[in-house]
């Protein structure tokens, strides 16, 4: 067991672990960040989604041992500012709106994958965005309206 | 849950020799198959495991004399926004674009893509046709192999246990061209059915150095040198395209399994390598 | 980045009902109340079964057959291993009967010993562990003796049947004898897995009075309480069953959750501690249910007018090893067989047989995707041959006013098949499309076209095609079923002025817990955020049937807006008049809680004979028509579903926004279906058994849908509604596979249509046909 040390949502972190602990264990199970959720355990369907140093990862492909001294970003971080105060920021909000989340368990690793290609200046493009998502299954949506959600949030307001 | 082998963390490649030297212990880079493995239990699960992601002598892509240096742990979104690969090596920046999604391309890396050697690995067509050259190290010293005799049996490799991939170098003759494609099951985050790389050199008299490469037609990623004759030499004519194709379809093996059909996969190599070949000719 | 403040909905009064459609508010679905749950499942804070903690909880694993069909001689133990740090448990541990309640007592909860295994990954002992290290290694200690038996994969070759229908009208012989075109067809679907993103999951906690507490996923908590009194022997208190956050169903868990329930429960009363029932994204492929295979057979007659003047139709599902509800999903897909179609001479017939394969089970659609791609396929190759446009064949056909289905019912109202029809045909540009592809088609035969030789690639890379399907989907559940079921639903006003609506109906992401408050709001005249909706838990609310059939808004909307009608006739007469959403609160004051149990009532005139297959089969259907344009690589076959016109009459659109979502995603299923999603066996194992191989449309895959919604409203809905849920399933995959013949010129008789299927049709039409026009024809 070695302990380490690393920053979720702007706080840090110190978890006692063996060094092949995947990162997804580590927060749903060490860190009670249950947001991250686990699909297929095979980075195939993107639910356990999360940002490592800004680009969005599979944690469940991710051993804990690689993540000492890096900034992991869960769906719980992603409004943090906002939720004090009882809001969604614009992306989860767009969501809400258009419908994009169903049954809602694709849906934190979805927003961590828009929310990696919205920071990477990502714009309102179809195919562009379907690329970035296209990591993370949805058998809900058909994904319309997930699309439509991201570039609502990527189209600068008028 | 799954099992949580012991692992190391080097932080300089002779920590890491050292390691590989004492005893069975596997690599991990990216972790986009050996997590994989690991999770789902394809297989025996590694007694040790030793972290390459502390190691920066791994990284970086380079523009040397002899080619193209990519770092063992390039990752495949590092290639694809790499100027230099989009520059001199454009079909690996198309062949990693295909592999996975974000997700994948973020995190694996073409040192792992060798190592796995899974016969549908996307980026071993394109090495095995530019020729591409893996230096690999241990204690015993550093030695070059070339792409071509690395992939020895299903699965694997010419690498020694007690070796680490350090490098693959491209070289990148000029005029070479180089035409990849992948057919899969979907657009993305598909395991490959066919996939194929073609390079070749433009002469007065028609083509030279021709290379055919193939992935997920057989057992290892393949040459196809009985098709490279036919086009060697040759310009990209129809009447070369069938022949081409025609000996293609004779040369490769493949097999019926989860993903698709020996007939298929047989077929559309064939398909497309003339629809390359047709391209070239502008017909 | 800018954020916005969600602020209930008080300053607004809003008749949810009432509000236009399009009209955009801020804070607003299109005008619509926002997804109730949304929010926690936006943040991360909705809890799903695997979020739970329960502190000293046990994990749980199932030790399954690795054969097909065994007899099962001993359980052996590893006399190696400590045994007493854990607990295992086998069918000697069941208080109860060793049965999972459901149509036919087949189905046992494990195989006891002495027993038969039927299929590979059944269930034979269960063990639990405190820690997921020694549940691993102890797993592979468990030894199962068996005397391998002969298995049987063809559900044609087998013979034990359990269920079979024989629908008849008119005079099949006089009208064939009347047909100028007489075509024939055999069509096959394989297994197709729910794939509901959130794998099922259960945990188990012992009651101190003996009883069980099940927190889970699923469709359907009844269901799982009926099951636990029967197999532990305890009673309606002791059984509690509480569904938590459900990351999809599809079907997926509507039965298969009561068998998991059981486990979990099983181990946690021996190990007297909670368990956890997790399954990986393996084991639930391996071992939960799947759409049914089935073999169509089509016998039908025409006039050269393109009329229907007789159907001969065969239906063979395959039930894998036990009954399940294969009795009712062959029972709605015979029913559906014949498509939304008049004909006068008609015979269905169908049956289901047992096979040494994984039981199959409830998948949106339920039967009608198997026969409606059936005969749609039939209507669009009769098209074909007389060379009639798809959709003038259809407008020749289809369901009217007044016609009579071969059950005997008569349509008197709420009929929408044309208007479906016509609006996908004007939205889609139907016949200006299909010139274009016809033109196109012309090219390619000048030069060298497709293909004009297996190795060789013609001038062209791609080819365009556009397909139409159109179909129909039973509203609730078939025949007398919602009679039987006899569900309660209820709306209370609490003592501290609360108001509530209860019902038994689940949220797993189309919308239960949004729709229902919305309704009642409008009801009552209040605001929709002043409605709660209740827990899924036994102990709350009384059973209102399972969420399934596209049955809640129909069925159970109608029993929820009637209680909240009565809820109000009693405020409002005990306030003397004054309007309920002033009179509430005091009235609570006043009177202490109110609540309404609304007991379902038959549909008026709805009559139908379950021993004949005579009568009403549903009290109504909803229409649906699909356009599909897909492009296809002329290289390698590959197709490409670019984009989906859907259109779906569901009688009353409650809410848009989720309606148009239960369009779309059950549209880009039926592509899925249509294209990729396919389960390989080897010796009754699935191949396709993790999510490397069994493979679902991403983002990148699934084409741009556009729902149209059409409202046909049924008069025994107080609001109109018919369902929405599995309409879009039903049509998706022949619109798609016809759109692939357009650009091809082959017929791909079973899904999904791959590829490699492609390429073998096309060498098999190549001697037949002329370039660039394969055809394949069934054997006639």
């Amino acid at each position: 067991m070695t302990a380490w040390r690393f920053l979720v949502n702007g706080a840090p972190a110190e978890v006692e672990a063996s060094g092949m602990r995947r990162l997804l264990d580590v927060l749903r199970e060490d860190l009670g960040l249950t947001g991250t959720k686990e699909g297929c355990g095979e980075g195939e369907c993107g639910a356990c989604s999360v940002l490592l140093d800004g680009q969005v990862v599979d944690s469940c492909l991710v051993p804990i041992c690689q993540v000492e001294g890096r900034i992991v970003r869960t769906v719980e971080g992603l409004s943090l500012a906002a939720r004090e105060r009882g809001s969604l920021d614009a992306l989860q909000e767009a969501f809400l709106e258009h419908g994009a989340a169903q049954c809602g368990i694709c849906t934190p690793g979805m927003l961590m994958a828009a929310r990696a290609y919205l920071d990477a200046g990502g714009g309102p493009d179809d195919a562009a965005i379907r690329e970035a998502i296209a990591g993370n299954l949805c058998r809900c949506t058909g994904y319309t309206k997930i699309v439509d959600a991201i570039a609502a949030v990527a189209t600068p307001a008028e | 849950m799954p099992a949580e082998p012991p692992i190391d963390v080097p932080r300089h490649l002779f920590e890491a020799y050292e390691r590989l030297a004492a005893g069975p212990t596997r690599p991990i880079a990216g972790g986009t198959d050996v997590m994989v493995q690991i999770t789902g239990e394809l297989g025996p699960i590694p007694e040790r495991m030793l972290d390459l992601s502390r190691i920066d002598a791994l990284r970086g892509i380079s523009l040397e004399s002899d080619g193209l240096v990519l770092g063992a742990r390039t990752t495949y979104t590092e290639i694809r926004r790499s100027a230099l690969c989009r520059e001199h090596l454009p079909a690996l920046v198309e062949a990693a674009a295909t592999i996975g999604a974000a997700q994948i391309q973020n995190r694996g890396t073409i040192g792992g893509n060798i190592a796995n050697a899974s016969p549908a690995g996307d980026t071993l067509p394109i090495l095995l046709a530019a020729d591409a050259v893996i230096l690999v190290g241990g204690q015993r010293g550093e030695r070059q192999i070339k792409a071509l005799d690395f992939f020895v049996a299903y699965r694997k490799t010419a690498l020694a246990p007690d070796e680490l991939i350090l490098q693959v170098k491209v070289p990148l003759p000029r005029g070479r061209q180089l035409r990849f494609r992948k057919v899969g099951t979907r657009r993305a985050q598909a395991i490959s059915k066919v996939v194929m790389a073609l390079a070749w050199q433009e002469g007065p008299k028609g083509w030279s150095d021709v290379r055919v490469a193939l992935g997920s037609v057989a057992a290892t990623p393949i040459r196809a040198p009985k098709t490279e004759a036919v086009l060697e030499g040759a310009r990209p004519t129809p009447e070369v395209a069938d022949r081409a194709a025609e000996t293609l379809a004779a040369e490769i093996h493949p097999i019926d399994d989860v993903r698709s059909t020996a007939e298929y996969r047989r077929t559309v190599a064939a398909r497309v390598l003339h629809r390359l070949v047709r391209d070239a000719g502008g017909w | 980045m800018p954020t916005r403040t969600l602020t209930p909905g008080t300053d607004v009064l809003d008749r949810a009902l009432v509000v236009d459609p399009g009209q955009r508010v801020p804070g607003r679905a299109s005008g619509y109340p926002l997804r109730r749950e949304g929010p926690a499942k936006l943040t991360g804070a909705a809890k799903y079964t695997d979020d739970l903690v329960f502190p000293g909880a046990w994990f749980g694993a199932t030790i399954r057959s690795t054969e097909p069909r065994a007899k099962l001689l001993a359980i052996e133990l590893d006399p190696d291993v400590d045994w007493s740090k854990v607990v295992v448990v086998t069918a000697d541990d069941i208080p109860g009967e060793n049965l999972v309640s459901s149509i036919k007592d087949d189905q046992p909860i494990l195989v006891p010993v002495g027993g038969e295994i039927r299929h590979v990954a059944e269930p034979v002992a269960l063990l639990a562990a405190p820690d997921r290290e020694t549940l691993r290694a102890l797993k592979g200690r468990i030894r199962l003796v068996t005397e391998r038996l002969e298995p049987v994969f063809d559900p044609e070759r087998s013979d034990h049947v359990f269920a079979e229908y024989d629908v008849t009208s008119g005079d099949l012989a006089a009208g064939f004898e009347s047909a100028d075109l007489i075509l024939e067809g055999e069509y096959r679907v394989g297994h197709q897995e729910q794939l509901y993103i959130e794998n099922n999951a259960m945990i188990a906690v012992p009651g101190e009075d003996g009883g069980i507490v099940i927190h889970g996923s699923m469709q359907c908590p009844y269901y799982v309480h009926k099951a636990l009194k029967r197999a532990l022997n305890v009673s309606s208190v002791q059984a509690r069953v509480i569904q938590e956050e459900t990351g999809g169903g599809f079907g997926g868990k509507e039965d298969f959750p009561s068998v998991i329930a059981l486990h979990a429960a099983l181990l946690a009363l021996k190990a007297k501690r909670p368990v956890r029932m997790i399954y990986e994204r393996h084991e639930d492929i391996i071992g939960t249910t799947k759409r049914h295979p089935a073999i169509v057979r089509h016998r039908t007659g025409f006039t050269k007018d393109g009329v229907l003047v007789a159907q001969d139709i065969e239906v063979v599902m395959d039930g894998g090893a036990y009954c399940t509800l294969t009795p009712v999903v062959l029972s709605r897909g015979v029913l559906h067989a014949g498509g939304p179609y008049r004909c006068p001479n008609v015979r269905l017939r169908g049956k289901a047989t047992r096979t040494n394969t994984a039981p199959n089970g409830a998948f949106r659609g339920f039967g009608a995707p198997q026969t409606e791609f059936a005969a749609e396929m039939q209507m669009n190759r009769a098209a074909e041959r007389l060379g009639i446009s798809p959709a003038e064949i259809r407008r020749r056909n289809v369901y009217r006013l007044g016609d009579t289905t071969p059950t005997g019912q008569v349509l008197r109202e709420s009929v929408a098949a044309e208007e479906v029809l016509e609006q996908a045909v004007t939205a889609s540009l139907f016949e200006r499309m299909r010139d274009r592809t016809r033109q196109e088609r012309e090219e390619r035969r000048g030069v060298d076209a497709i293909p004009s030789g297996p190795l060789r690639t013609g001038a062209h890379r791609r080819a365009s095609g556009i397909g139409l399907a159109i179909g129909w989907h039973g509203a609730g559940f078939t025949g007398s079923g919602e009679v039987h079921l006899a569900s309660v639903a209820s709306v209370e006003l609490t003592a501290d002025g609360r108001i509530r609506v209860l019902t038994a109906n689940t949220e797993m992401g189309q919308g239960t817990k949004t729709v229902f408050p919305q309704m009642v709001a409008a009801e009552l005249g209040v605001p929709v955020d002043w409605v709660e909706y209740a827990p899924q838990d036994t102990a709350e609310v009384l059973d209102s049937g399972p969420t399934v059939a596209s049955r809640t808004v129909m069925v159970v909307g109608k029993l929820v807006i009637l209680a909240a009608r009565r809820l109000k006739e009693t405020v409002e007469a005990r306030s003397n008049g004054v309007p309920f959403h002033e009179a509430f609160r005091d009235d609570a004051r006043e009177h202490g809680a109110t609540r309404i149990d609304q007991r379902f009532e038959p549909y008026p005139g709805v009559v139908f004979d379950d021993a004949t297959y005579q009568g009403d089969a549903y009290p109504a259907y909803g229409w649906a028509a699909a356009v599909a344009t897909v492009e296809v690589d002329l290289d390698t076959f590959e197709v490409q579903v670019n984009d989906v016109i859907a259109v779906d009459d569901v009688g009353k659109v409650i809410h848009p926004v989720l309606c148009e979502g239960q369009v779309e995603g059950g549209t880009l299923q039926a592509v899925g279906y249509a294209t990729i999603e396919e389960m390989k066996l080897d010796n009754g194992r699935y191949l396709n058994d993790r999510l490397a191989t069994y493979l679902i449309p991403t983002a990148m895959d699934a084409p741009h849908i556009r729902s149209i919604l059409v409202e046909a409203p049924y008069s025994g809905s107080p609001h109109g509604a018919k369902g929405v849920g599995e309409l879009p399933m039903d049509v998706g995959a022949p619109a798609v596979v016809a759109a692939i013949h357009d650009a091809t010129g082959v017929w791909i008789h079973d899904l999904p249509a791959t590829p490699e299927k492609i390429l073998a049709a096309l060498h098999a039409g190549e001697a037949g046909g002329g370039p660039g026009v394969g055809v394949m024809e069934p054997a006639a």
